[in-house]
Formats: C-alpha cells, sequence, structure tokens
C-alpha cells in the first residue's frame, strides 16, 4: 500500500483536495465501521481518519464524546480494531487517530508494528506533541507508517518547522481555537494560516476541526491538499444512519476542488 | 533526575493538545519570573497572613498521641480561610492571571474545596470565575455550589462520562483550549501538564516550611514521620517538600476504591502528564470510588510517582470504615472535625506501630463541616 504522503503527492497532482471523513472505531458497533470503510471510498473518501475511542477524549467535542463512550461501552478494544481491519480484503487509505493512553498500555512498538498489518498508513496522537513523541516517531518511522503533526491556531510561527521536523505524513491544521466539532467561524484566517505552513514546509496541510458543510470544504480546498471532517459526519451517521452519512460524504466530494 | 523538561524521573512532561502547547511555554516562563520576584512574592505572603490566616497553628495532639503511643502533631490547615489548604495555591495562580494579563479564571472541583477556593481567591482580586463540577457531586455538595455563587462564581455541571472529578477536570481542559487567550486554568493538585506539578507544589510548600520552624521551636528536633493523605497528592506535597533532604520518612495515605500508587495503578497518561492511573487492560481509565470526593481521583501527581518509584515515600491505603472511625477518634478526643480527606491521613497513623520516640507530622488538609451532610445521608455514622 501507497503511504500516505504520496496519496496526497498524487490527488495534489491530479489538482484535488483529499476528502478525509473521520469515523470513531466501533460506534455504533464494529459492523457499521466495517461498512463504513468500505461505502465511504465509494461516495469519494480519498483517505478515511479512524478514531480509536478513549475514555477521557480531552480534545474533543460533545459528539465525538458521545460516539467514544458509546462504542466503548459496547467492548471496543484496540484488539479488535486491529484484528477487524487485518480481516478486511479491502480498504481505503487510513489513518489513526488514538489518544496516547491506549496506545502506551498496549505497547508503542507492538502497537506501530500491529498497526501497519493492519493497514493504517498514519497515526495521530492528538495529546502528544512531538517534544513528547520521541519513541512513537522512533517506532513509525522504523516501520514506515507516517507520523502526523497538529498545528494549532496557537502554535507560534518558529514553532511551526519544529512539528513539520516530527511529521512524515501530512499536517494535521487545527481550524480553531477549541474542542472537535466547535463552530470554526472565519475561515479567511485559516486561509492564510494553510498558505504560511506551505511557505515553510513540503509537507501536505489537511485542515481539520470544525469544518461541517460542503460549502466550507470547497472553500478550503482551495489552499489545502486535504480537508478533515469529524463531529458532522458522526452526526449524520446519528442521526441518519449509514446512507446518511455516505450521501454526506458525497456532497463534500462533490464540493471541493 | 532526568534533565527533560517538566520531569520528576519518569514521570510528569505536558502531554497536551497543541493549542496547549505554547500557553504552557508562557505559562511556565511566567511562573519562573514570579517565583523570583520579591513583589509578587511579598504580596502573596501578605495575603496569606492578613485574608488566609497563616501561620496556621501547630497542635500537639495529646490524645491522639496516646492512642497511637508516639508524639503527634497535627498541622492545621482545616484552620485557613475558606476550611482548607486549597487556598495557599488558588491564592497564588490567581496572582499569578493577573500577571499574565487574563482577566478570566476555571477551575475543576470534586468536593467543592478548590472550586470555593479559587471562586474566593477571584472574588478578592476581582477575575470573573468559572468552576466546573460533577453533576452528582453538585448534588452531593449543594452547600458549596451556594458557596461558590455567592462568591460571585458560575458553576458548571459536568455531565460527561462518569460526572466526578476526572470529567470536570476533562471539560476545564477543553474549556481551556478554547478560551487560552483570556483565560488560566487554576489546577487544584500538583497534577496536570507542566509546570503545574511544580507551581501547585511550590505554592503550598508553606505547609511544611510553617511546620518545620513551629515543631523545632517546640520539640527541638525534626519530625521522623511526615503523614497526609494523596488524592492528586497537593496537601501531602506541600507538607513534604520541606523535608525532603531531611531524614525523615514520608507516609502517603491512599483511599480505598483510588488506591493509585498503593493498589493497582499502572504507568500512564491523562490530562496532561504520565503518572500512575487506575485503568484497565486497554488503557481506559477506570471509574473510582473512594469515600472523601477529594480522594476520588483516578491518578497522582507525578512527584509522588517519583517518590513512590524512588522509595522515599511509602505510599498505603486505608477502608472507609478506618477513614469513618478516625473522623470520630478526632472530634472526640481533640475537639477537631476534619475533612474526610484528612481522617484518611489520621487513620493511616492509628493504622502503624510506632515507637515512643517517634514524633509524627501530621497534615490535617482540612476541616469536616462540608461532608457532614453526605455522612449523615450515608449513615456511616451508626
Amino acid at each position: 500500500m501507497k503511504g500516505i504522503t504520496e496519496r496526497l503527492r498524487e490527488l495534489t497532482q491530479r489538482g484535488r483536495c483529499a476528502v478525509i471523513p473521520y469515523i470513531t472505531a466501533g460506534y455504533p458497533d464494529w459492523d457499521t465501521t466495517k461498512a463504513l470503510l468500505q461505502r465511504l471510498p465509494e461516495a469519494g473518501a480519498d483517505i478515511v481518519e479512524l478514531g480509536i475511542p478513549f475514555s477521557d477524549p480531552m480534545a474533543d467535542g460533545p459528539v465525538i464524546q458521545r460516539a467514544s463512550e458509546e462504542a466503548l461501552k459496547k467492548g471496543i478494544n484496540l484488539e479488535i480494531i486491529l484484528k477487524g481491519l487485518q480481516e478486511l480484503t479491502t480498504k481505503p487509505s487510513l489513518v489513526a487517530m488514538g489518544y496516547y493512553n491506549p496506545i502506551l498500555r498496549y505497547g508503542i512498538e507492538r502497537f506501530v508494528e500491529r498497526a501497519v498489518s493492519a493497514g493504517i498508513g498514519g497515526l495521530i496522537v492528538p495529546d502528544l506533541p512531538p517534544e513528547e513523541g520521541e519513541e512513537l516517531i522512533e517506532a513509525a518511522n522504523r516501520h514506515g507508517v507516517a507520523t502526523i503533526f497538529l498545528i494549532a491556531p496557537t502554535t507560534p510561527r518558529e514553532r511551526i518547522p519544529v512539528i513539520a521536523e516530527a511529521t512524515t505524513g501530512f499536517i494535521y491544521l487545527v481550524s480553531l481555537k477549541g474542542v472537535t466539532g466547535s463552530d470554526v467561524g472565519s475561515l479567511k484566517p485559516i486561509l492564510e494560516r494553510v498558505d504560511e505552513i506551505r511557505s515553510l514546509t513540503s509537507l501536505p496541510v489537511c485542515v481539520g476541526f470544525g469544518i461541517s458543510t460542503p460549502e466550507q470544504a470547497k472553500i478550503i480546498s482551495r489552499h489545502a491538499q486535504g480537508v478533515i471532517i469529524g463531529s458532522a459526519v458522526i452526526k449524520r451517521l446519528e442521526e441518519k444512519g449509514i446512507e446518511g452519512a455516505v450521501r454526506f460524504i458525497e456532497e463534500i466530494s462533490e464540493a471541493v476542488v | 533526575m532526568s534533565c527533560k523538561i517538566g520531569y520528576f524521573g519518569e514521570f510528569g512532561g505536558r502531554f497536551v493538545p497543541e493549542t496547549l502547547f505554547a500557553p504552557l511555554l508562557e505559562l511556565e516562563e511566567a511562573y519562573r519570573e514570579v517565583a523570583s520576584d520579591e513583589g509578587f512574592q511579598k504580596e502573596l505572603k501578605e495575603l496569606l497572613k492578613s485574608f488566609v490566616g497563616r501561620p496556621t497553628p501547630l497542635f500537639y495532639a495529646e490524645s491522639l498521641s496516646q492512642m497511637a503511643g508516639c508524639r503527634v502533631y497535627l498541622k492545621r490547615e482545616d484552620l485557613c480561610h475558606t476550611g482548607s489548604h486549597k487556598i495557599n495555591n488558588t491564592l497564588g495562580q490567581v496572582l499569578l492571571t493577573k500577571r499574565l494579563d487574563k482577566r478570566r479564571v476555571i477551575a475543576e472541583t470534586g468536593a467543592g474545596q478548590h472550586g470555593v477556593a479559587t471562586a474566593t481567591a477571584a472574588a478578592l482580586l476581582g477575575l470573573e470565575c468559572e468552576v466546573y463540577m460533577g453533576e452528582e457531586d453538585m448534588r452531593r455538595q449543594a452547600i458549596n455550589v451556594v458557596r461558590m455563587e455567592l462568591l460571585g462564581a458560575r458553576v458548571i455541571p459536568v455531565i460527561s462520562g462518569s460526572r466526578t472529578l476526572k470529567d470536570a477536570i476533562n471539560e476545564a481542559l477543553r474549556d481551556w483550549v478554547a478560551n487560552v487567550d483570556t483565560t488560566h486554568y487554576v489546577i487544584g493538585s500538583v497534577v496536570g501538564p507542566h509546570p503545574f506539578p511544580t507551581m501547585v507544589r511550590d505554592f503550598q510548600r508553606v505547609i511544611g516550611d510553617e511546620a518545620k520552624e513551629q515543631l523545632l521551636k517546640v520539640e527541638g528536633r525534626l519530625p521522623t514521620h511526615c503523614i497526609a493523605c494523596v488524592g492528586g497528592g497537593s496537601n501531602a506535597m506541600g507538607l513534604f517538600t520541606a523535608f525532603r533532604d531531611d531524614p525523615c520518612r514520608f507516609i502517603g495515605v491512599e483511599a480505598k476504591g483510588a488506591e493509585t500508587l498503593s493498589g493497582n495503578g499502572e504507568i500512564g497518561v491523562l490530562h496532561g502528564f504520565k503518572s500512575y492511573f487506575l485503568q484497565d487492560e486497554w488503557g481506559q481509565i477506570t471509574p473510582t470510588d473512594a469515600i472523601a470526593a477529594g480522594l476520588d481521583y483516578p491518578g497522582v501527581g507525578p512527584e509522588h510517582a517519583f517518590f513512590k518509584e524512588t522509595l522515599r515515600c511509602t505510599y498505603r491505603h486505608v477502608s472507609p470504615k478506618e477513614a469513618v472511625e478516625a473522623f470520630r477518634t478526632l472530634a472526640k478526643a481533640e475537639g477537631i472535625i476534619p475533612a474526610l480527606e484528612s481522617a484518611h491521613a489520621v487513620a493511616g497513623l492509628l493504622a502503624e506501630r510506632w515507637n515512643e520516640q517517634d514524633l509524627v507530622l501530621v497534615c490535617l488538609s482540612g476541616r469536616g463541616d462540608k461532608d457532614l451532610s453526605e455522612i449523615i445521608e450515608k449513615g456511616v455514622l451508626q
């Protein structure tokens, strides 16, 4: 399987901004996750971000909190997720999003090794800044899985190269000061930020947190190499099931350039 | 000790979302400045004296000494304004907030002691204050909710997760991520990302500094042992720090149901720091069930984890029954109704075997008024 960065570069060359929906593994059950992993690429998802549920998701807003809680209640765990992924014959380009503690508990080396053989191409750990991530970065580099670090609105310009240095996949630009699913407000500063980051690194930049409509995705797609949509997807899934989530991604996919 | 910034051995660190990283560096810098700023320290000292009532007394507990079979002194943090040691830290942090030019503070609270202490400091120094508190705790500690509201704070019910202290911290962190430009998060214990464990310890070390001077004056020698209850661990660290290079043994007393260091805790990362946490085999944080809300936390400050690893402190736990017995004993024998949290420290004292020559210093971190309704409701005095 191709690396996440190559996948993004290829899309960029074709003039396409990647559509990256986020889904919580095991919400509302693993069968739904499996179905979505098949259906979302058909709907236009270029990469899927798969969330590993945690009991204390401090970077997430109420929608993803609820989804994580629900999935955990039904007994999801890292083993089920990794094993389940491994059994899938076809799957999209995948990045995993998980808080640090479950990974630490599972064992960093063991996690990275299993993640690679499960087809996970990149890792996002929202509570792990590069300064604390030495061990994970080292293991990821050794096993050939991409590291994806975040840049926030509060990240000073001089820190951007530090984050880029630790990143091998793409820069995840957090669009707002707040948790996932908050109101993103004006898009203009985000677009300027994308341009600023791109002037400092050759890594692809994907934007997420609070992007919830095709219109927003369209505007962002003119500047960024990817747009990540999480809470809005989970909301559709909550309200209208798999079909609703798939249709939503179709709309997003048609909107982006 | 490791030279990594913000670490105690392998514990501590800054495991936070990127949004908080730069603000934490700024906080660290500001804290370093005020730590050596005479004006700041003088202002804080004056407030601790005239507003909090420091120095708090050191009390020779005669009956308790007889029961334990050694000489026992109580450091009376229960006599602090607002009823516990928490105010030492909140005054420091709220003063620092003003230095940072921020106008709003937020806090988490379990039993309400830290919430009340934050609301008090914010009222005194003219800052906006909002306190996150688990819905269930708000019901159980209704009087503390009224106190905070009287002090001008807004209490926000937490309905996520297990609706307890740990979830209140999650919510406060989420608020902080969204409002970090205008807001300082006053963490109530020696937990959280660097610089909080160090900063809170430094604001609390006045407990041990005073006690050392007071004890040397009356006894002419250092204590052989220091005892304190440990939830997150702020009153314990506040007492221990003054004696850390002395030949004095430390005992940290945890509550059964939240025995992180003396029970099933495993190394992990939560709320921005690496330490021991109660968790399942998949790294999910497990619910706690301590009788004292202030000890009902599934983790412990990173410096305590370091003290455990280096054997500097012995950690043990006592049962709810032992804690309630100690609560009654202290009330009857010494005329002091302790907080249920502090009763754990007294229970820890009574559970040990002592020599006549032992000189034991116990931190009585808070008073027990807040616990009476809970105790009546649970019927634990029968």
